[in-house]
């Protein structure tokens, strides 16, 4: 029973970073911009929230205040995607150039970025940044003591809990709030549609762009410093192609945050069944074939491109998208 | 005589030219105060290592080359995908399943050279077959597609490669055997290359790969083939009215473009200096294409150039260690892909100032014979600025 409660645990933590990345992107599509660049906007959002992690380690501030130091660590990733989702905004809704050439020029700039940044700071070859371990939530920051066994449902909450799973599960509370519920989201929405019509009944396109873009900034920053504390080995100026199986994720939620909670969810399982194959008694284990596990770690891509064939024909991405908009072809 | 030179300077491809020149100033710009940022006492040293390490000896200089050809195969990859309005992400893929085939041709099957390099085309081609199917049949958007069959790609052939003992070194289980140890066949002949540069490196593969890229020219631009995939990326719902077969045309650039970067792979393992590692990461050779292909507008005889340029700077960029970190190179690439995603809108305020004096003029010229017609100088603008915009990279 441990090790599914352990399975169902990894699953949360992985499918956190691919839900808020896809919510990010989600955002900018709505909009009518792709956003291709998510992976290097989780790069640079996780390369800043990391060396404030390390920066508020070596103060000493964050082992007396580890959740107060986490949330600054989400708003300096979140500032930092941000900053660097604007370089695409500028790019592709100000100078109308293609979109997914400028995305693919940020992809190439943040991973090369952050090696020369830690090497700069942490000298030669050393280019993992170690994330501390108080960013972990344990039982005793809500006064319980942990028991010697851990039964399931300490396994399942407390093995991998860090702030970022609660804060980005609010976020999707109120994405599906500003998306549905809001002016601003009927708007953003129109915008990625029909922004000729938007234009016309005095909506700014323009603006309403870059804010797609920009909170899809913010979320994909969040979601390279939950990818870096998900994968546990540190910072390492990469984030293992997260950012386009995010952009997967969207389309197979088909651009609805609560479909894209599910898809996150399932992705996330096929990824956890890859890299746990070893430990689960029941998956075949193919003894006669050297390093199997090569046929686990493909799973979640196959599964995907699967999933991806079958529901094409439902998938409906916003009209707009990918079209830099021109005030005169309105 | 005049006009001539006036058709020169407003030549479409002057212009995309100055527009990549001018990116690659600013990139370079770039790249030294980010070398004086981080070590502003040694920023001169390493500004020279880029600029001339490529090409301080006969050695480098085959370096160089040896590094270009994949390059130019893996950016002609890019490259023709992205003028048929494709953008295939998966090179990578296509590259690592083609050098696949080609070590499995030369060294399970014995096979000489050019067959094992045939097989690496097929291999691509098979693998650049997926992406263009799932496009054509399903809609699903090739950027994912390619994407995931990356990793596919990655990770079977790592899976294969560990099950045929014969292929693998007997010495370190995670490497394929050394080439000339195990046909000496497949190995691409140099004619004399290596000992005219006196390095190993050195072999006829860059004069393959040049011709390569302008079979790839021609077809582009001089057969009906090639008309039809273009016409096809310009705009898919015109070409289908106009009777051609648009789902078909996008399998076949898939299956070209994949094939192209299968070459890529066979080249560079054909070698006989590469040995292919089992590694749980994406080859970085695919995903250089990217920018090779942008920073030529896709134009394949401009290719040849961007991949020398992109392997010369690379070569300078291994040269700035230890004083640097060699990803410098990659900022630097980056910044001028950024610039070049504004080439376009750069190449269009060059058209439209140099038509609007032209316009002017014929103006005056009209205003003198009295015989006025103010449409006429609209109509060229419109005109030009359009042929400009037919000449970009499409997405």
């Amino acid at each position: 029973m441990i090790i599914l409660a352990d399975i169902m645990s990894a699953t949360v933590i992985f499918a956190i970073p691919l839900l808020v990345v896809a919510l990010g992107g989600m955002f900018s599509e709505r909009s009518g911009t792709i956003n291709i660049a998510l992976e290097g906007i989780m790069i640079v959002g996780a390369l800043f929230s990391c060396l404030y992690l390390v920066s508020a380690d070596k103060s000493g501030f964050g082992a007396v205040h580890p959740i107060l130091a986490m949330f600054i660590a989400i708003l300096v990733a979140g500032l930092a995607g941000i900053i660097f989702s604007l370089f695409l905004a500028l790019a592709s809704v100000s100078l109308k150039a293609d979109q997914t050439i400028g995305g693919t020029a940020l992809n190439m700039f943040a991973p090369a970025f952050a090696i020369v940044l830690t090497w700069a700071i942490q000298g030669q070859g050393q280019t993992t940044i170690i994330i501390p371990t108080w960013v972990r939530i344990t039982q005793s920051a809500f006064g319980l003591t942990p028991g010697k066994d851990p039964n399931f449902f300490e396994t399942f909450i407390f093995k991998n809990f860090y702030l970022t799973t609660p804060v980005v599960l609010v976020l999707l509370a109120i994405t599906v709030f500003v998306i549905y519920k809001t002016k601003f989201g009927l708007r953003l929405r129109a915008c990625g549609e029909h922004p000729q019509a938007a234009d016309s009944v005095g909506i700014n396109v323009y603006a309403l762009r870059y804010i797609g873009v920009a909170i899809s900034g913010f979320l994909g920053g969040i979601g390279g410093l939950a990818f870096t504390i998900a994968a546990g080995s540190g910072f390492q100026s990469t984030v293992a192609g997260y950012g386009f199986f995010a952009l997967a994720v969207m389309i197979f939620g088909n651009w609805k945050p609560m479909r894209i909670f599910g898809a996150a969810l399932f992705f996330a399982l096929f990824k956890v069944i890859g890299s746990y194959s070893a430990s689960i008694p029941f998956l075949p284990s193919f003894s006669g074939i050297k390093n199997s596990d090569y046929i686990y770690t493909m799973l979640p891509y196959i599964v995907t491109m699967l999933v991806l064939v079958f529901t094409s024909k439902k998938s409906r991405a916003p009209k707009a998208e990918g079209i830099p908009y021109d005030k005169s072809t309105r | 005589m005049t006009t001539k030179i006036k058709k020169f300077v407003q030549s479409p491809g002057l212009s995309s030219f100055f527009a990549s020149v001018a990116s690659i100033g600013i990139g370079l710009i770039f790249g030294y105060i980010l070398l004086a940022f981080i070590n502003p006492s040694m920023s001169f040293y390493g500004l020279g290592k880029i600029l001339f390490a490529g090409a301080s000896s006969a050695e480098k200089i085959s370096k160089v080359l040896y590094q270009a050809a994949p390059l130019m195969l893996t950016g002609l990859s890019v490259g023709f995908a992205f003028k048929t309005g494709l953008f295939n992400i998966g090179a990578t893929g296509q590259y690592t399943v083609g050098a696949f085939f080609a070590l499995y041709a030369g060294i399970v099957l014995k096979m000489p050279w050019w067959a094992a390099l045939l097989a690496a085309m097929l291999g691509g081609m098979i693998w650049g077959a997926f992406p263009g199917v799932c496009k054509a049949l399903f809609n699903v958007n090739e950027v994912i597609t390619s994407i995931m069959f990356n990793w596919i790609g990655l990770f079977a052939v790592n899976l294969t490669l560990s099950n045929i003992p014969k292929i693998l070194d007997k010495i370190s289980a995670n490497r394929t055997v050394n080439l000339a140890a195990a046909n000496k066949s497949a190995i691409i002949p140099k004619w004399g290359l290596d000992k005219l540069f006196g390095s190993p490196y050195m072999n006829i593969s860059i004069l393959i790969t040049a011709a390569v890229a302008i079979i790839i020219f021609i077809v582009l631009n001089k057969t009906t083939f090639g008309y039809e995939l273009k016409a096809c990326g310009y705009n898919r719902n015109a070409s289908i009215y106009a009777g051609i077969n648009a789902k078909r045309n996008i399998v076949l650039s898939m299956v070209i473009s994949g094939g192209l970067a299968g070459i890529g792979g066979g080249i560079y393992y054909l070698s006989g200096t590469a040995q292919f590692l089992v590694i749980k990461s994406l080859l970085n050779m695919g995903f250089n294409g990217i920018p090779v292909a942008l920073l030529a507008t896709s134009n394949p005889v401009g290719i040849i150039f961007s991949s020398l340029f992109i392997s010369y700077i690379q070569v300078g960029g291994e040269a700035m260690q230890p004083q640097f970190s060699p990803e410098i190179i990659n900022i630097i690439i980056s910044v001028i892909i950024y610039l070049s995603a504004f080439s376009m809108l750069l190449k269009g305020l060059i058209n439209r100032i140099l038509t609007r004096q032209n316009a002017r003029k014929e103006k005056e010229k009209v205003l003198h014979s009295s015989a006025g017609n103010r449409g006429d100088g609209i109509v060229t603008d419109a005109a030009i600025s359009n042929k400009s915009e037919s000449e970009g990279v499409t997405k």
